[in-house]
């Protein structure tokens, strides 16, 4: 492990956190957008700053060199590898452009500081790899949405609900893991935590629930970031059994093509754009809990990809919401001659997010239906079958919102500068990501590899060499990894803590 | 200059046209700086005409050289050498590819031609021209692509373009809920042709053409699969050609696309996406070969389709409607032969139809003009008798022909009775089980209605295609 020249992790962190410090003084309103806008802007630089580093150094893992972690003796509380080094920017950016696409007046104080702690918390989880600090910001995570929706008299209970089971099952599967390294219900415990996060059915009802009472840019980036499936990766996938995955992934696939189906079915643009949210996420789960190479690294690019996609397909419909209130889908609205542009661009994020052909998705979904059918064949059918669906969930919005006789409206809908170049700043990363994929595939093929490593080391099982297919293009190759790591072999000799570290 | 260096700079110079139309149109639009008409009509000319020029080069160094089978190669997209996965990005050009490509470059150009005087100071010129863009660029990638990859690609951008151009005049819900059911078509298609590539894969490792196309230039390769892999994967392939080609049942969204403006219901669905599923049984046509049944499947699903198309053709009230129809006709026919293993035969079928409906369609909106012209020539009234085909049928036969052709098979009723309707009802009642449990775990009742309403049907297809335009 490296150390940075200059602390970019901890200036990542603390950045966001002294604006929301400074946003709570209550600035004049004029400058609650700026503040907003520079303390995210310097968070994005400085996580791309570390990551860039790191690159340049070809180091595997890098720590700030004050980190509080490392002078107390211990292991630093921040550090990067090559998990989290592409994802801290990729967070960082959302929190930017949802930023920059937010309008002046929905800037409140109290609702900006909310979101910037928000960026904070996450950020330090993403660049967190010890298995308590991790469990503890995930806890303090929901601690900013939860606020919001009091403050708002909102409904809590659903939310409360969830988040507080995912916590406890977070608490006491780490709590019972650390009694016993090698506790299987530890690790049912912290896999169903993560479920609850990650909206899997059947524990899916906060996440329609939290769309429809919070605030869309609050909803958006407390799901769109997919912090479950990060706790996925460093507290569970590591040290799960065999079993236990594939029944995570049945589970998976179940969730997203009910979801698939579900939101082709929704009246409300906000309900509909949860499930469909969900949907994708259940695929990232899906390639996940393959735990093998291609099915990690295609998970791990569909995660970039839906990330950039469902957050650029949600600014885009906030910004239609912005102008003309919640939107329902069951009538024509005929918005198109008035923003045709904003059309197109939700259009491209909406296909975007679907795995069109050309786009940065597409190349994540090869790679998750390979990783798939090595596990079961009929999962990729059943990722295909999810895609068709949403794809038609897709189109229905856009035809619904767009198309239609035109409406005389009293109001300027056009997009703000900023507006659109959040969005296009989206479009040109997924499009550029579709068109040159190579760089951020081997990325995150890097750290998918390295997690496979981690379970072999766990259950003791040597990696298995991929057998030589000189023939093969495309998409499935069923001779790589298709014995994935049994729990059958010697005892874990390390514990989580250790691999965590390692 | 060598012969490989000139085929590939040719080949790519088709593939790259099309491509520098849509990112121009693309990226002008997107910045919100969109071309002049005139400028956009002259980039469509000039683009089509260098990508035309490099497709007749490509064919004259083939002719040339007696070379069937020029590939190029842009080597891998994506690789993961460890894995041993690779995206590759290849073009294929042969007696399959070359012909195709050059059709779809003289009847987009001609129609381009057509539409920038037909569409002029029409408030959805530059949107017509992007999505052409898009459907030029698609059809020239799936025409000459070497890999599945490479193929779906330009499959889905043909399928995308496609529905966009059905609801194109989206002010009137008609097109749109048409333009709609075609994209949802498609999808069912896309999936089973992405559903064939896995099934391909997992048994071969192999996502190359090669696989299916066999050893040899097309068509007379030996594909590399067993009698049983190749039924499986035919037939899911004939799915998506089924859908792509608007084969039964499928056939309903052929003449809802006609809702479109005429040039591209012209070049569009009666020339060259509705070809583009025989294309692809052509393509793939080495592992026919090695399934009867799988043939047997291909032909009957053609014939039927024809028959099917003759009779509804004959019991349609407008032009676009009974152009519509009679191009399923021949491109069932199209089917049958690809079937009965008529590769060329099939393929000059298919160049010949697409030529003949182009022109059909667009003449399409001056039809009363050209029946009058008909008249003035002959010196009388066409003759209104009824089909000679049908004359000696006894009338209950007739009655119940009339009535299969006008609510066309049944076809769509099928579908949304028997598949649309179960599946949107459950997950509505599912929708509003949540609803439910959600208001038990908040004690709040939930604002969200809980039902949508129907949906309205979808009107008839266009009926006077002048007044769609």
């Amino acid at each position: 492990m490296i150390e940075f020249a200059f602390p970019w992790l901890s200036l990542a962190v603390v950045a966001p956190l002294v604006a929301a410090a400074l946003l709570l003084r209550r600035p004049l309103p004029e400058r609650v957008r700026q503040i907003s806008l520079v303390a995210s802007t310097v968070s994005f630089l400085a996580a791309s700053a570390a990551w860039t580093e790191m690159l340049a150094r070809a180091a595997t893992s890098a720590a700030d060199r004050w980190d509080i972690g490392s002078l107390l003796g211990g292991a630093p509380l921040l550090s990067i590898d090559a998990l989290s080094a592409p994802l801290l920017p990729l967070v960082a950016l959302l929190f930017v452009l949802t930023v920059l696409a937010t309008l002046r007046r929905k800037l409140q104080n109290f609702a900006s500081a909310g979101l910037l702690i928000s960026e904070g918390i996450l950020l330090a989880t993403f660049a967190c790899r010890e298995p308590w600090p991790i469990i503890a910001l995930l806890a303090a995570g929901t601690i900013p949405p939860w606020i919001e929706l009091r403050l708002n008299h909102k409904p809590l209970r659903i939310f409360t609900l969830h988040m507080g089971v995912f916590v406890a099952l977070l608490v006491a599967g780490q709590g019972l893991l650390s009694w016993d390294s090698h506790s299987v219900l530890a690790v049912g415990l912290l896999m169903a935590a993560v479920l609850v996060r990650s909206g899997i059915a059947p524990v899916h009802a906060w996440l329609p629930d939290l769309f429809h009472n919070a605030s869309f840019g609050t909803a958006l980036l407390f799901v769109t970031p997919m912090v479950g499936a990060y706790a996925t990766m460093r507290l569970v996938l590591p040290i799960a059994p065999e079993w236990v995955l594939r029944g995570i992934t049945l589970l998976s696939v179940l969730t997203a093509i009910y979801a698939a189906g579900m939101a082709l079915v929704q009246i409300r643009a906000r309900r509909m754009f949860s499930y469909l949210f969900l949907s994708h996420s259940s695929l990232v789960f899906v390639g996940l809990e393959t735990a093998t190479t291609i099915g990690l690294t295609g998970a791990l690019c569909a995660w970039v990809a839906i990330a950039l996609s469902m957050t650029g397909f949600g600014i885009t419909l906030r910004s239609i919401e912005a102008r003309m209130g919640r939107i329902r889908l069951d009538a024509f609205l005929g918005l198109y001659e008035q923003i045709p542009r904003l059309a197109v661009l939700f259009l491209i994020t909406g296909l975007a997010a679907i795995g069109f052909p050309g786009t940065a998705g597409f190349v994540g979904g090869e790679l998750l239906v390979e990783g798939a059918v090595q596990i079961y064949p009929l999962m990729g059918v059943a990722v295909v079958v999810v895609a068709a669906l949403n794809g038609i969930a897709v189109l229905r919005a856009y035809f619904r919102i767009f198309t239609g006789a035109r409406r005389p409206v009293t109001v300027d809908l056009r997009l703000r500068p900023p507006e659109r170049v959040a969005v296009l700043a989206l479009i040109f990363l997924m499009i550029g990501g579709g068109l040159y994929p190579q760089p951020a595939v081997m990325q995150l093929y890097n750290a998918a590899s390295n997690l496979v490593n981690q379970r072999a080391a766990y259950f003791g099982v040597p990696v298995p060499a991929p057998t030589l297919d000189p023939h093969h293009h495309g998409a499935i190759t069923p001779s790589i990894e298709s014995a994935p790591f049994s729990p059958k072999g010697s005892p874990p000799a390390r514990t989580q803590q250790t691999l965590a570290r390692s | 200059m060598s012969q490989d260096v000139l085929t590939t700079i040719l080949g790519l110079t088709a593939v790259g046209a099309p491509a520098m139309l849509l990112a121009i149109v693309g990226l002008t639009a997107l910045l919100g700086r969109p071309l002049s008409e005139r400028l956009t009509a002259r980039l469509t000319q000039v683009t089509v005409s260098i990508g035309l020029a490099a497709s007749i080069g490509v064919l004259a160094v083939m002719l040339t050289t007696g070379s069937r089978n020029v590939v190029i190669d842009l080597g891998n997209w994506v690789a993961l050498d460890q894995q041993h996965f690779h995206l590759h990005v290849k073009f294929i050009f042969d007696r399959l590819s070359v012909p195709f490509a050059i059709l779809s470059f003289v009847l987009i150009g001609t129609i381009g031609a057509f539409a920038k005087n037909y569409l002029h100071r029409e408030a959805g010129f530059q949107r017509f021209f992007l999505l052409y863009g898009v459907f030029l660029f698609g059809m020239i990638v799936a025409s000459v692509a070497g890999t599945i990859e490479t193929l779906f690609f330009g499959w889905e951008l043909v399928g995308l373009s496609s529905a966009l151009l059905v609801a194109y005049f989206h002010q009137r819900t008609g097109p749109v809920v048409n333009g709609q059911r075609v994209w949802s078509i498609y999808r069912i298609a896309d999936a089973a042709f992405l559903i064939a590539a896995v099934t391909l894969h997992h048994n071969t490792g192999e996502g190359d053409f090669g696989v299916l196309m066999g050893s040899g230039p097309w068509p007379e390769g030996l594909a590399a699969l067993s009698s049983d892999q190749a039924l499986i994967i035919g037939l899911l392939l004939l799915a998506a050609a089924a859908g792509k080609s608007a084969l039964i049942p499928f056939s309903g969204w052929l003449p809802r696309a006609m809702e479109g403006p005429t040039p591209s219901s012209a070049v569009f669905y009666g020339a060259l996406s509705v070809h583009l599923g025989t294309f692809l049984l052509l393509r793939v046509s080495p592992i026919l070969d090695l399934s009867i049944v799988l043939s047997a499947c291909v032909v009957a699903l053609g014939l039927a389709t024809a028959v099917f198309a003759v009779i509804a053709a004959r019991v349609q009230t407008d032009v676009k409607s009974s152009l519509a129809f009679a191009s399923l006709t021949q491109v069932g026919i199209i089917t049958a032969e690809i079937g009965l293993g008529f590769r060329y035969v099939a393929l000059v079928h298919i160049i010949g139809h697409a030529c003949l409906r182009t022109l059909q369609l667009v003449r399409s909106p001056t039809l009363l003009q050209d029946y009058r012209a008909l008249e003035n020539a002959i010196g009388g009234h066409l003759s209104l008798e009824a089909d000679p085909l049908l004359r000696g049928l006894p009338d209950t036969w007739r009655e119940r022909l009339y009535r299969f052709g006008l609510q066309r098979g049944y076809f769509d009723a099928l579908i949304d009775n028997v598949i649309a309707a179960p599946f949107v009802g459950f997950f509505q009642w599912c929708n509003r089980q949540e609803l439910r449990w959600a208001e038990i775990l908040s004690g709040v009742r939930p604002e969200v209605p809980t039902e949508a309403p129907p949906t309205p049907p979808p009107p008839e297809p266009a009926l006077v295609t002048e007044e769609h335009r």
